[in-house]
Order: C-alpha cells, then structure tokens, then sequence
C-alpha cells in the first residue's frame, strides 16, 4: 500500500490532538515514527520484510525527502516576521489563536510578537489547515523562524 | 556587578574582536546577527547567534527595541554596541537602562551631550579646551555678522552631526545664505534637528586624537595620542601613535584637554576626544568627542598594552579603571590600514561581492583584525570595511617596514580594494616623513590619477 501526503498529514493530526508525544505505526511493512516536543519528526522508514535477508525487501518507501511531515514541501512556513517574544493568545489564560487542525485565511491572526511591549499580529499569509505549532508560548523567537506549518492543499 | 553574558550588537570585524576577548575573559556571547550575517566569521566566535532581522540595517542592526529584546531573551546582562549603528544613540542607551540591561558605554546623558555638537563646544569652553572660531547662529543676520569676524573659509556645520557628516565649505562670503538653507535642511532631513553652527575651516591642519577611559565619577585616565591624519572625506584609511613630530609639550596639553573634557562630563567608558592641531602655529581646536571604541582603537592597544574592550567591560561592571593617571606604558609605535572593499580607480565606489581567496599577513608585530575569510560575502548593505593591518615596532621605522611587508603579502580576491593604494601611501616619501595633514591624501591621489593619465 501506499500514503499519499494527506494521508500521512491525517495521522499527524491524530497525534496532535492526543496527550501522546510519540506514536508508532506499522502498516504492511511500512513503518512511521512521529514524535513531537518540537524535535524534528522522524522520517517513516522503510522495514525490512522479516526473514528476507538474501532479496531485496519489498519495501513501501515513502519518497524523499527523509524527513516525512516536518519539511513536507507542500506545507508553508509561517515565519517570524521580527525577533521578539511569541504569545499564541492574545492574553494569558485565553485560548490560543489556533490550533492544530484549525482552517486558517491569509489575514487568520496565528500569534503575537511582542517587542519592548510593542505587540504585532502574525498572519497566516495563506489559507489552509494549521499542521503543526513549532514556536513555543512566551519564548524568544528569531527573525525568518518557523511559527508553524500550514497545509494550503486543504480547503481553510 | 559582574558580567557574565554580552549582547554584541554590531557586526564585522569589531564583532569578531569583542567576542575574542569576551572568550578571553571566560564571558559568554550572544551575536544579534541580521540574515546576511548569520554565517559570518563571527558567528562562530560567539556562544550564540540570533537573528535580528533581514539584512538592511534599518530593519535590524538600527532597531533599538530588537536588540534589547533579544538581549533580555537571551539572557544576557549587558550590551556592546561596537563603533557605529546605534552605538552613539542616548535613546538607545536609554532603553537598555530601563530595561536593566548594561550598556557597554557611556550613560545615556552623557551621549546626549556628545553627540550634540553645541553642547560639547559649551562643554570645551568650560574647561578651558580651545574652539575653532565660531558659534550658533538662528537668524541669516546673526550668521553675517559671526561669518565676518570668522572670516573665510568657513564651515556651516549640523548641531546633530558629526564625522564629517551633515558639513558645508563656504569659500566666499557671499555664499553664505545658501550653504545655511541647504545644511539646515540636509540636517533636519539626516539627524532630525535643523540647529547649524558655523565653525573656522582650518585648511592645512592635522587631525589628532586622545583616547580616554572614565569611571563614571571623575576619574579619567588618557592612553595616549592618534595621529590620523590620512583621511580622504573625512574617512580616515590610516592612523598611528604616536603623532609623529609634535612637541611634548603639544601632546602634554591635547592629553590634559582631552581629560578635562571628560571628567567634565563623569565620563564612563572608553571615548576618544578629536581636535585639529595647526602645526605652524603651534595651536589646536576641539573638534568632538567619540564615545564609543573606534575603528582605530588597535594602536593604541599595541603600544600601551592596555585591552580596551577588555578595560570598556570592567568600567561596565563597576570594576573602575585599572590604571591609575599617568601608569599606562607606551612603547614602540604602531600604524593600521584599513583594508576597504572599495576601488579606488571608481572614486572609491564600494564593491561587494564574494572574497573568493584572501590571505592575510603574518609575521612579529603584525595583527589583523578581521572577519573575512575566503568565502565570506561582503553585503553591499553596510561599511566597506574588511579588515584592519596593524603593526608595532620599536619605532616609527620599523612599524612602517613591517606594514609595508604586512600589505605586500595580503591578496584579497573577488572584490575591489584598496589595497594597492595602501602600498604606494606606504612607499611615499611624504608619508614616510612623517606628519602629513588632512591635505595630503587627497593630493596624493591627485598624484595616482595623473600618473595613470600619463601611463595610460
């Protein structure tokens, strides 16, 4: 069997919306490992079939590049348009602008960048589903950083 | 308070040489480093870089409140703003001391009256420190009635500016009124602040400095002279220390002004005070003072031993001055070029681009300060500055033969230099003598072109 990118996209978002940090897939030999936390997701690797040392395993690979969801190339980058301090609510206590999953429009605010008490909205530029929240709540965010990823392939 | 985490704010060579002694001194460092700097050579000396921004320094090395916010996200205590960008801007001292955060330099006040032109010539007066002829001048008429004791040539100069910057020659009386409208809008435009004063042009003049180190109480100690003379704009390309062939006696009186001038002002930190010295008569004028590390800091180094960023942190964290008046050795002299991506056939037009191959010199009392390397890209954003060859002998002599070896070695590839011009400046009488004026360099290139012409 084969994953198509939405596929796999559909199973991040199972875990994301879990209490679990990690999650382990097997298929028919294919192999997914997702983590989060913010370390990079691990690339679905290729098992080989279990008593197939002399032939070649037939194997399920998904495509390059290794590292599946993090830098999966339809996915865009919201990145920090200056350095500051990264809120993802407009205040403390209330809910986040958006969430994994959530259907964004280019001009969704997504966060807040706050320097020297100065704060500026961060928009989505795109439209699509947020896959993936990188930037943590009330950390120090760098120029041209990655927020998070959203999926324009889904209608927002 | 001790230090023990430095924002370096500032970018290049000088990036590099803060963080070498901050290494040094066992003090970690943080680079805010704009996206074309994010790879450069001192990005790797440093403990951590942040990206503050694109590359136009508007968008980041001249943003005060990003450089402070990355200072207090990253953890840092203090701030070195390095020579340039904001290093000379009281609001951006301001906020570091609002926010608690230590700015390697002078107190916000103290830049303020610096930086402002008529308040350091108000300041000089109280001390005795003497002004080139001239004064403020708020009405056309006022201004005929000062140009005319001043006499011609005159300069009308910006309150706000500084280094050349924001200046007018008026040759003839009668070009007075246009020069004032044109500099009090050129002013307004660059510095927001229309204030001009009209100064005495002293045509045939050196340009002599005084580095100086505050405590922040009074105390002020002077680590000698600069001779810096070869400029070309009001851009200096070489300095040295000692000046060559001024009396005692005129070095005794530039060090005692120059300390006046900043235990008037509880100066702290390490700041230069510049005056135009007229040989022949034996006379000099304040010109202004620099309170920052300049460009040129490295001779000063070489001959009193004295680690000036290293001596800029102390007085930062209250450890005062080390030295006491008068302790600072001075041996030997010492020169530096400065090595600029320019050309110098074009008028000088800056060339960036990609150093493809560059070889530095080596050898006993040869130091580069640098942070170009084979491979590093020279952004057409900011100074043209490569990298500074400086070297120390027992005299004059000697720190000139091994310059001149020092630049006959160096080959930088990729992009226009001046490192040609560097070599003829070396090997000319005239500058071998000793004691040029802010006149020479420019008759010198008059020299370059015309031999061109004829070889051409």
């Amino acid at each position: 069997m084969s994953l198509t990118a939405r596929d796999i996209a559909e199973i991040t978002r199972l875990l994301e919306d879990s209490s679990f940090d990690e999650l382990q897939l097997e298929i028919d030999g294919l192999k997914i490992h997702l983590r989060r936390s913010g370390a990079p997701v691990t690339a679905a690797e290729p098992v080989r079939a279990a008593a197939a040392a002399a032939s070649p395993a037939p194997t399920a690979t998904i495509a390059a590049p290794p590292a599946a969801v993090a830098v999966d190339p339809a996915l865009v980058a919201v990145r920090a348009p200056l350095l500051g301090t990264f809120y993802r609510a407009p205040k403390p206590g209330a809910p986040p602008f958006v969430d994994v999953g959530a259907s964004v429009e280019p001009d969704t605010i997504v966060g807040i960048i706050e320097v020297m008490k100065l704060m500026n909205t961060v928009r989505a530029g795109t439209s699509g589903v947020v896959r993936e929240i990188r930037a943590r709540d009330g950390t120090l965010v760098e120029y041209g950083e990655t927020l998070l990823s959203i999926d324009p392939r889904v209608p927002g | 308070m001790s230090i023990r985490r430095i924002l370096i704010a500032n970018r290049g060579e000088i990036a590099a040489r803060i963080a070498r002694t901050c290494r040094e001194l066992g003090i970690e460092t943080v680079l805010a480093a704009s996206e074309a700097d994010r790879e450069s050579l001192p990005a790797r000396l440093v403990t951590r870089v942040v990206c503050i921004g694109p590359a136009h320094p508007s968008a980041s090395y001249l943003q005060p409140g990003t450089l402070v916010q990355a200072a207090l996200g990253t953890g840092c205590d203090a701030l070195h703003p390095g020579y340039g960008f904001l290093s000379e801007r009281a609001d951006f001292a301001r906020l570091c001391e609002q926010h608690g955060l230590i700015f390697i330099g002078p107190t916000s006040g103290q830049l303020a009256a610096a930086g402002d032109k008529l308040a350091a010539r108000a300041v000089a007066q109280e001390v005795a420190v003497p002004l080139a002829p001239g004064g403020e001048v708020s009405s056309p008429d006022a201004a005929r009635e000062l140009a005319a004791r001043i006499g011609t040539p005159l300069l009308v100069k910006a309150a706000g500016g500084g280094g050349g910057r924001g200046m007018k020659l008026v040759e003839r009386a009668q070009d007075l009124d246009a020069a004032l409208e044109l500099a009090a809008a050129e002013a307004g435009a660059a510095f927001g602040d229309t204030r001009v004063y009209l100064e005495r042009f002293v045509a045939s003049a050196r340009h002599v400095e005084v580095q100086v180190l505050g405590d922040g109480t009074g105390n002020v100690v002077h680590l000698g002279e600069r001779d810096c003379s070869v400029q070309r704009r009001y851009q200096k390309i070489i300095e040295e220390t000692p000046a060559p062939g001024l009396s005692a006696e005129l070095c005794g009186q530039l060090h005692s002004a120059a300390m006046r001038f900043a235990a008037r002002l509880k100066y702290r930190g390490a700041g230069t005070v510049e005056f135009l010295v007229d040989v022949r008569r034996n006379e000099f004028f304040f010109l202004e003072m620099n309170a920052r590390i300049q460009v040129e800091h490295p001779v000063t180094e070489a001959v009193s031993g004295v680690d000036i960023v290293a001596a800029q942190i102390a007085i930062a964290s209250g450890q005062g001055l080390r030295l006491a008046r008068g302790e600072s050795r001075r041996e030997g002299c010492a020169i530096e070029c400065r090595i600029n991506a320019e050309d110098p056939a074009r008028d000088f037009a800056p060339s960036p681009g990609l150093v493809k191959a560059v070889r530095w010199p080596q050898g006993e009392g040869i130091r580069v300060d640098t942070h170009v390397e084979a491979g590093t890209r020279v952004p057409p954003f900011y100074d043209s500055l490569l990298g500074k060859i400086i070297t120390h002998g027992s005299d004059r002599a000697q720190a000139l033969a091994r310059l001149r070896a020092a630049v006959a070695m160096t080959r930088i590839e990729g992009v226009a230099t001046n490192l040609a011009l560097h070599a003829d400046l070396l090997a000319d009488p005239e500058f071998a003598a000793g004691g040029v004026d802010t006149a020479y360099l420019p008759r010198l290139l008059g020299r370059r072109a015309s031999a061109a012409v004829r070889h051409g």
